[in-house]
């Protein structure tokens, strides 16, 4: 292994220009992907966000005695899909909206009898915050006779969980077409990397070389050339988000397991390119 | 030590390159392989190099079979077998030592053995005054030379050589040919594949095996003419 990495070594100083080329063409085609993957993390994130407000009201009926909402809160709270069950009292309530309805004027301010109905406000735990999770727990609250109604914005879940389908769809085909691309861009740069030195293959397995021996070098230069390319394209992907975050809107960077998976894809792009490449020119021979 | 067992080697686009060639060569043998351009020269150099396989018959290198040697082990055969290949295919930009080197390092010899031997081995080619230079500064001779070095990095046996005094003038010629002579008088084994004739009367006492359309038809050491 170290003749493979010393041989990588000075195949690079041999034909520096060109293997920059080829890591400068694999970060440009990884810097694509990892944009794209800000762009699909932020739109998680915002999805995520308007997700944690789904959250199902029901509302009591005149005369609930504090034990029966204790047991509704305390059986709706039991349920798996349940993050925690709230109470808001009529006066909570009505202190909500004046608060948050300011536009009504007067209408709650200089109300003599309060109108507004108690409610207890179920939050959904993180993943399962699905349409079927919020109906069970619908249904599940209707089922007591204090419970007057039911409410979650059934329209809003629907449109809201389309969209997070679409999302995903989105994100994965378009994700794929420029990972696709992306490995074609590498496979191409490395290639043309590895044609340019057809001679030395070309040689070394005329004066007896071992395959092993010819291809390691390779793959550890497509190994470096796919790692430089993956941290050049993370150091591009950091400059247009901070270029982003000063300059437009406030974006979230994305986690570090993608950052890694973005360097380890470039890399095993490399060393896969490299294979295919030097395998290629072996059979020649 | 090189047996040719019935071979013959056909390819798609052009037919028969060699139909049906016996042929034997012993250690320590000079042998010119000879006839016309497309007599099949080439070919017969690749089959014992194993860079061809054949489409009929055996052929057999050091104890190696072409049959039974699978691909992953045919390097074995390369590290007996050396190679003065007809284009030269020298790595331009690089210096002599540097191209003989190369083949050292690629073959396994240890890093510390690797440019002393190589300087080694370009003097015994009497190209110890160009060490460092760059091969497309060299003569056509002094290529050659570089080639020869290289191919006897592993000490083969038998030196296969494809036309290599070709493109060479009458003085370089001479001058390359007592360089294999003298290397065949170590005790190796040489394969000169030539169309020179001249070149063939002038080492009389070499054997001679002619090609004609793929078929052996002249072999001195029989002194027979196979039926063609």
């Amino acid at each position: 292994m170290s003749h493979a990495i010393r041989e990588a070594i000075a195949g690079i100083r041999r034909a520096p220009v060109l293997t920059g080329l080829s890591a400068a063409m694999v970060g440009l085609a990884l810097f694509v992907v990892s944009l794209f993957s800000l762009a699909a993390f932020n739109l998680r994130v915002a999805l995520q966000e308007v997700e944690a407000r789904v959250e199902v009201v029901a509302y009591l009926r005149e005369g609930t005695t504090p034990g029966e909402i204790e047991i509704a809160r305390t059986e709706l709270a039991a349920l798996p899909e349940v993050l925690e069950v709230g109470y808001v009292s009529k006066d909570e309530a009505l202190r909500r909206a004046r608060r948050d309805l300011s536009d009504f004027g007067e209408l709650f301010v200089s109300v003599e009898v309060n109108p507004l109905p108690a409610s207890v406000e179920v939050r959904l735990r993180d993943g399962s915050r699905t349409k079927t999770a919020v109906e069970k727990i619908a249904e599940t609250a209707y089922y007591y006779p204090f419970v007057e109604d039911v409410q979650y914005g059934r329209e809003w879940v629907d449109k809201l969980f389309t969209l997070r389908r679409m999302a995903a769809f989105t994100t994965a085909v378009l994700g794929g077409a420029f990972g696709a691309v992306a490995a074609l861009i590498i496979g191409t740069a490395l290639r043309i990397a590895i044609f340019a030195r057809r001679e030395e293959i070309y040689i070394m397995r005329l004066v007896g070389a071992r395959k092993g021996f010819i291809i390691r070098p390779f793959l550890v230069e497509g190994a470096i050339a796919g790692l430089v390319g993956g941290g050049v394209a993370l150091a591009l992907t950091w400059g247009t988000y901070q270029a982003v975050e000063s300059f437009l809107f406030r974006v979230s960077w994305i986690p570090a397991s993608w950052a890694v998976a973005v360097v380890a894809a470039g890399t095993s792009f490399g060393v896969l390119s490299s294979a295919v490449a030097v395998r290629r020119h072996l059979r020649e021979v | 030590m090189i047996q040719l067992t019935g071979v013959s080697k056909e390819f798609s686009k052009r037919g028969y390159a060699l139909e049906d060639v016996s042929l034997r060569v012993r250690t320590g043998e000079f042998v010119f392989l000879t006839g016309h351009s497309g007599s099949g020269k080439t070919t017969t150099l690749k089959l014992i190099h194993m860079a061809e396989r054949p489409s009929a018959g055996e052929v057999l290198v050091c104890g190696h079979s072409s049959a039974k040697t699978p691909e992953r082990d045919v390097w074995k055969v390369r590290r007996k077998v050396g190679y003065v290949f007809q284009d030269l295919s020298l790595l331009p930009g690089r210096s002599a030592l540097e191209n003989v080197a190369f083949a050292l390092e690629v073959t396994g010899a240890r890093n510390s053995a690797v440019l002393p031997r190589a300087q080694r081995l370009l003097s015994r080619v009497g190209l110890a005054p160009k060490l460092r230079s760059l091969v497309h500064e060299l003569s056509g001779g002094e290529q050659q030379r570089v080639a020869i070095a290289r191919a006897l990095v592993n000490d083969p046996f038998v030196l296969l050589a494809d036309e290599p005094t070709g493109n060479l003038d009458e003085h370089a010629t001479r001058s390359v040919m007592q360089l294999f002579w003298d290397i065949n008088a170590n005790g190796m084994a040489v394969v000169m594949a030539t169309h020179d004739l001249e070149l063939v009367r002038a080492y009389s006492n070499a054997r001679t095996l002619e090609l004609d359309q793929g078929r052996l038809v002249y072999d001195s050491a029989s002194h027979e003419t196979a039926p063609a």
